[in-house]
């Protein structure tokens, strides 16, 4: 076990497989001499050289279109999407080309993509920069879709999503990137795996990415208050670790969705919507959702207000066990 | 000042008397003007061109006919095509009609190693790559959305999403360079990717930015732009003020317009573009100015867009007719040759229909396939809920 923070948590997952695979290449903006605007690519330019690691023209639709074309030919391509607000541009190319190919060509070709995206706010942005466009993606059959919110995660997920032959949108929550945290020598189950991170028996609290550490603050919060929350990090949101889920959703019967993004239509939707299809009679209140509000991500001055915090998990958590 | 004189442009470094504002365009773009590269006239003389002249010389007369039953069957393939789709066995049908050289002249100017990444209408380029001309039916028949494996025959999936397709040939390209396949000097290995694309996909960012990728990657790239002169229902004109091959410049890689029409000649300058490619030479434009005779897709009607007067000019320009001509005058083929390709077609079209009516639909679940590598749950789930859906009709039958 080494302490390490999150962001070199993915630099090492992405060293070692380039290091596994002569065919794993990293395309971005600003990932070579630079190392990425937030330095996850750091130092892998100068030990892989130019070729592998490609300073792309300004331009996702480009980034992305050329990818596609380089998995045509065999290659493993990590893509970095320089902020959450930028994937748009190239949105064409993930739905309609990345999600498909596989079924339009009957399974001969292969879309073993990577496409990494720093997500959420948090961090006093500017417009475009701290947005949570998970559901998307996840709503694309096709793609799967994770987010990490610890290094140990962070390093040995992004192993398992380049191994992967299916597509992976890989989302990391830019707000803990500089969290530290342990990495350990395995990963924690199969890419598509929900991990339970504090066992509880009143209410469960499901959550991903940045959200997963507020999680288990408030649950830290609320034992003080003498009640016992668990929480899981749902780590893959396509697909869903339903098994995890459900368990335990049966187990405590009280479950609570957190995430940044705007809940309507959001990740807590389709959850709930499942636990009540397949849980309900295990059921003592109706799934909660705290997340963003139906509003475009406003200025930096009022993200606190719309972000999702401790207190405001708390009092889904009180809302809930008030059924 | 006439309405030609135009003021010189002020520029962020001041007045820049070089630059001058092209006239707005007008609706005559059926000239491909004295830089169209032509081989051969309309009327079927050849054209001496000494940079392209040894090309075209290399190509015995066994490949010369070659060219024209290629032509040919694939005209009446795609006729036969249109034909399925007005008795409802296919649900839509793009015709190639009058790019028949476009295609054929560039198609057979790739190596077997070589990639292409087509549009929805290259039905004379799968024809040149080897592909099973049944295959391309799949998609506008309904039973797939594409089907084959395009590593077969290095021919990737019929691209719908416009200008889409010009990126994934860049970046193929890209990793064409990364496994060291150009510029060997070995001819089975080094490798060049062809990008077709049409006059209308030129307004799509996708397509700059495959321009910049590949000018400055310095990729193995050929861009293959056929100007059919019409996108459904725009005009050329609509699309782009400057003729389509001077945008190649501004890219910082050189451009080319080859009559469309004219087999040798878009065989010729696709070889040099192609050769350029895969010895290190980098990406060229080429817009092959040809034209739709026919409707955009089965689904439109060209009569309410252009005027018939325009058809006719361009059937004067007919592809096969002039080669028909040209090689007849110079004795390469004669009236045995095309009755014998004609009987040839007329074959093509009877096994085409037939092998088109005996394609089965596919079996309901088969919709659950081939979306993930691993399976995914819900879709699993969902597929066996689905037959046991379907399995509950046939008890109750039974019972």
């Amino acid at each position: 076990m080494t302490p390490t923070t999150l962001a070199k948590g993915i630099t090492s997952g992405l060293r070692a497989a380039m290091e596994e695979d002569p065919k794993v290449v990293l395309m971005g903006e600003d990932i070579g001499k630079l190392g990425g605007v937030f330095r996850v690519t750091e130092g892998l330019q100068k030990d892989f050289g130019e070729d592998r690691v490609i300073d792309t023209p300004l331009a996702e639709a480009g980034i992305m279109g050329t990818a596609i074309g380089m998995a045509l030919r065999g290659y493993r391509p990590v893509v970095e999407i320089q902020f959450d607000g930028f994937v748009y541009p190239a949105f064409d190319h993930i739905v309609s080309q990345v999600a498909k190919l596989r079924a339009r060509s009957l399974g001969s070709v292969a879309m073993p993509l990577v496409i990494r995206i720093p997500f959420g706010g948090g961090i006093g942005a500017v417009e475009h920069h701290s947005e949570s466009n998970e559901a998307y993606f996840a709503h694309t059959a096709g793609l799967r879709v994770v987010a990490v919110s610890n290094p140990h995660d962070a390093h040995w997920m992004m192993r398992q999503a380049i191994a992967s032959d299916d597509p992976v949108v890989f989302y990391e929550p830019k707000r803990r990137y500089w969290d530290k945290g342990e990495l350990g020598d395995g990963p924690d189950g199969d890419l598509g795996t929900a991990r339970v991170l504090r066992e509880g028996s009143d209410v469960t609290l499901l959550a991903y990415g940045p959200m997963v550490k507020t999680c288990l603050q408030a649950a830290q919060a609320a034992e003080e208050e003498g009640r016992s929350v668990e929480v899981v990090d749902l780590r893959s949101l396509s697909p869903l670790d339903e098994e995890t889920v459900l368990a335990s959703a049966r187990r405590t019967g009280r479950v609570v969705v957190v995430h940044e993004a705007s809940t309507f239509l959001g990740m807590g939707s389709e959850i709930s919507a499942l636990v009540s299809e397949q849980a309900f009679y295990s059921l003592e209140a109706p799934v909660l959702r705290v997340g963003g509000y139906n509003v475009p991500y406003p200025p930096s001055r009022l993200e606190e207000e719309f972000l999702p915090d401790l207190d405001r998990v708390l009092d889904a958590v009180d809302r809930s066990l008030a059924y | 000042m006439s309405d030609n004189e135009v003021a010189p442009l002020e520029t962020a470094f001041g007045v820049d008397h070089h630059v001058t504002r092209a006239e707005a365009p007008e609706r005559s773009a059926q000239e491909g003007g004295p830089e169209m590269v032509q081989l051969l006239s309309p009327e079927g003389e050849r054209v001496p061109n000494p940079e392209l002249d040894a090309i075209v010389d290399d190509l015995s007369d066994e490949a010369l006919r070659g060219l024209y039953r290629d032509l040919v069957l694939v005209r009446r393939f795609d006729a036969e095509a249109t034909a399925l789709q007005r008795q409802g066995e296919l649900g839509l049908w793009a015709s190639l009609l009058g790019q028949e050289a476009a295609q054929v002249g560039s198609g057979r100017a790739m190596r077997r190693q070589d990639y292409a990444f087509p549009t929805y209408r290259e039905h004379g380029v799968a024809w040149c790559r080897g592909v099973d001309p049944v295959n391309l039916l799949g998609m506008f028949r309904g039973v797939n959305h594409g089907g084959w494996d395009p590593n077969e025959k290095n021919f990737h999936l019929y691209t719908i999403i416009i200008g889409a397709q010009t990126l994934h040939a860049t970046g193929y390209a890209m990793g064409v360079q990364r496994d060291g396949d150009v510029g060997t000097g070995d001819d089975r290995r080094d490798t060049a990717v062809i990008a077709y694309f049409g006059d209308g996909a030129t307004s799509q960012g996708d397509v700059s930015e495959s321009l910049v990728f590949a000018g400055v990657n310095n990729s193995p790239v050929v861009f293959f732009c056929q100007n059919n002169q019409w996108a459904i229902s725009e005009p050329n004109e609509k699309q782009t003020r400057a003729p389509l091959w001077h945008r190649a410049r501004g890219f910082g890689f050189p451009g080319i317009r080859v009559d469309g029409n004219d087999v040798l000649a878009v065989y010729a300058v696709t070889k040099q573009a192609l050769d350029a490619a895969r010895t290190s030479q980098g990406p060229t434009f080429v817009e092959a100015f040809t034209y739709r005779m026919g409707a955009h897709t089965t689904s439109d009607d060209p009569t309410k867009y252009r005027v018939s007067a325009e058809v006719e000019v361009w059937k004067h320009r007919d592809p096969i007719e002039r080669y028909k001509r040209w090689l007849t005058t110079t004795g390469t083929a004669d009236t045995d040759f095309f009755d014998a390709v004609d009987a040839e077609a007329v074959e093509l079209g009877a096994s085409v229909r037939e092998r088109c009516l005996s394609m089965p639909d596919p079996d309901p679940t088969e919709m659950f396939d081939h979306v993930y590598a691993d399976a995914h749950p819900v879709t699993a789930r969902e597929k066996e809920w689905f037959a046991g859906y379907h399995a509950s009709f046939e008890e109750e039958v039974s019972r």
